[in-house]
């Protein structure tokens, strides 16, 4: 094995780039399996995406399946069912970021305010945990406790009260899994605004407590602020992901459900793509998703940079 | 392209960070010492947050221990310990599925985390060296496929087409590269001192040797994390088992007996009595459900306390410089 040379010293040597390859010949070795995996499993599935714009017909294969130009798209938007998953999707995007994401801002600021370093790390990692369950396991609990059978059913029939099945309503559905994401993920959202909140510069606080800002005022002007970053670049990211909410969450709670309220584009995919083997039609409307996705991170990064954010990205 | 997917890219900030919650440990004497009313709210609120996380877990813990005769004076689960036994665990370690389940859990898991580590570990370094032969571009092919994704038909197709239908490799190899928890590692790496590696290369050392003798031992901590990232990813697998394997199940993990044994209730083909647990006399349904409940928590429950101190590093380490 050659040693290498120290090429980080002042002057740089120019180099052909055969001999670059060979200085680097292990670094680049070693990053082969992922690129490799990566090739197969993210790009190649890229040129699948010719499949929406074709009949595709498994048995013979993307390359000699007839092209039918936009014909899925045609029928997609004139498929009711496809305008109620992306309603659907829309609708419960916008209840989970209204109710969603302040709490984990709100409990940052909370947790925040403990003295005690004990206290404060038994509460995050109990916090924490769910975040590591799966969504089976996380379903599963609230049918325990909110189902036909759960705790709370078996408490109102044990005091002679009337039963009330939270799991199976359509009409508050969009609460129930807004309620689950809040379970499963507040606790984890915390982090990144703890540490903006550890990142805020303590003389501050005191340089405001010597002009006599009380406590709410100090939150006001120099712990806000100081989280704007944060919380700006959170929002983007979920404005870009806005289209995708929760993929399995909704896969096992169709059923119970009913799937004219809890069919999302993803499930639409899925249900209208691969159930009925019908994958063109499926790829069109996961293209769909992906298209306006797309849209939906630049717009949002846009926004960002219009508040003076850095947001996700800056070219 | 500069990328800051988050914001405190620095061990320096982490360990500031800490340093400060220490000092913070004592009131400074310019701030108002708190109102009762609002240490109450503040308390309650909390004590809320916590109880709501593990109250169903200590219920569901319970029940999963509790004799039929209990099960049956509470009308379901259990919230006080009444009558205690393990027979449901053992009722359930009996039952086939559920046996062979958490050994397909198990392997999937440890081959699936050993496979990723090993390419992410390799990838990451192989990336994080400066000015290395195409670095850039290849850290741009990995950032891409954050964003732009052939979606869910395609993927299936190219993974059916390669063969993968019913065969476990279709559950590990397409999600085995995380890029997220690479560019974790990448910013580790990138920060292992310049002077400690040259003093490796001028003793001899490759980069093979580099990598496991030097930058690995010195971060320890983020791979603990990137380590649990993935072990948790392939133990809660669920959606690859249902387009991969859904019919045969011989072959499912547990999370899939989970949903179909408690969540749905349906017997499964290959139990011994066509309807878990409901002939057993000494165990009632609903405990054995919360026994597979529990065994689904157990690995994680194991290694959480490990890793929980860690969190923060691996989850801010997001950032980096395209």
């Amino acid at each position: 094995m050659s040693v290498q040379q120290p090429q980080d010293a002042g002057h740089p040597v120019r180099l052909t780039w055969r001999m670059r390859i060979r200085r680097d010949r292990t670094l680049l070795l070693m990053t082969v399996p992922s690129i490799a995996l990566l090739l197969v499993f993210n790009y190649a599935p890229l040129f699948g995406l010719a499949t929406a714009f074709q009949d595709y017909d498994p048995l013979i294969g993307v390359w000699h399946s007839q092209w039918v130009g936009l014909d899925q798209f045609r029928q997609l938007f004139q498929d009711a069912q496809f305008w109620d998953s992306l309603k659907n999707t829309i609708y419960l995007s916008f209840v989970q970021l209204i109710l969603f994401f302040p709490i984990p801002i709100v409990l940052a600021l909370l947790l925040n305010t403990v003295l005690s370093i004990q206290v404060r790390n038994f509460i995050q990692s109990v916090v924490y945990l769910p975040h590591f369950f799966s969504w089976v396991l996380t379903i599963t609990i609230f049918q325990q406790m909110l189902g036909g059978a759960g705790l709370l059913n078996q408490f109102l029939r044990s005091h002679g009260m009337s039963t009330w099945d939270i799991m199976t309503n359509p009409h508050t559905f969009a609460l129930l899994v807004t309620s689950q994401a809040v379970w499963k993920e507040a606790g984890w959202g915390i982090i990144v605004f703890l540490a903006a909140l550890a990142g805020i510069n303590r003389e501050l606080y005191e340089a405001a407590a010597a002009d006599g800002a009380g406590r709410w005022r100090r939150m006001w002007h120099i712990t806000l602020p100081g989280m704007r970053g944060v919380i700006v670049l959170m929002l983007v990211l979920r404005l870009g992901n806005a289209l995708s909410v929760g993929f399995e969450q909704f896969l096992i709670q169709r059923d119970a459900v009913g799937h004219s309220s809890a069919d999302v584009l993803d499930t639409f995919s899925f249900y209208y793509g691969i159930a009925t083997n019908n994958y063109s039609y499926g790829a069109a409307a996961g293209l769909f998703k992906s298209v306006i996705s797309l849209l939906l991170i630049w717009g949002a990064n846009k926004l960002a940079h219009a508040f003076g954010e850095d947001g996700l990205y800056r070219t | 392209m500069t990328n800051t997917l988050t914001i405190s890219p620095t061990r320096a900030g982490a360990a500031a960070q800490a340093r400060h919650s220490r000092a913070g440990t004592a009131r400074p004497p310019w701030e108002e010492p708190p109102t009762v009313i609002g240490q109450t709210v503040k308390g309650l609120t909390l004590i809320g947050v916590v109880a709501v996380v593990l109250v169903p877990l200590w219920i569901i813990l319970v029940t999963s221990f509790s004799t039929p005769g209990a099960i049956n004076r509470a009308g379901g689960l259990v919230i006080w310990p009444d009558g205690l036994t393990v027979e449901p665990y053992r009722e359930m370690l009996l039952d086939p599925t559920v046996r062979t389940s958490l050994l397909v859990s198990l392997g999937i898991t440890l081959i699936g985390t050993a496979v990723s580590m090993a390419v992410s570990v390799m990838c990451a370094y192989g990336l994080s060296r400066p000015r290395s032969f195409a670095h850039r571009f290849l850290l741009l092919l990995l950032i891409v496929t954050m964003f732009v994704n052939g979606g869910l038909i395609p993927t299936f197709l190219v993974v059916t087409d390669l063969g993968g239908y019913g065969k476990y490799w279709a559950l590990v190899l397409p999600s085995a590269v995380s890029v997220f928890n690479i560019l974790v590692l990448r910013a580790f790496y990138s920060e292992t001192s310049g002077e400690l590696i040259d003093a490796a290369r001028l003793d001899g050392a490759g980069d093979w040797r580099i990598l496991w003798s030097v930058v690995l031992p010195t971060s320890r901590a983020v791979t603990a994390v990137v380590t649990l990232f993935y072990a948790v990813g392939y133990w809660n697998a669920f959606f690859n088992v249902m387009l991969y394997m859904p019919t045969d199940s011989q072959k499912w993990p547990l999370q899939y007996v989970l949903l179909t044994y408690v969540n749905r209730g349906v017997g499964l083909p290959g139990s011994v009595n066509n309807g878990f647990g409901s002939t057993h006399a000494h165990t009632a349904p609903l405990s054995l459900q919360m026994a597979v409940v529990v065994l689904t928590l157990i690995p994680l429950l194991i290694v959480y306390p490990f890793v929980q101190k860690h969190f923060r590093t691996g989850v801010l380490t997001g950032a980096i410089k395209g």
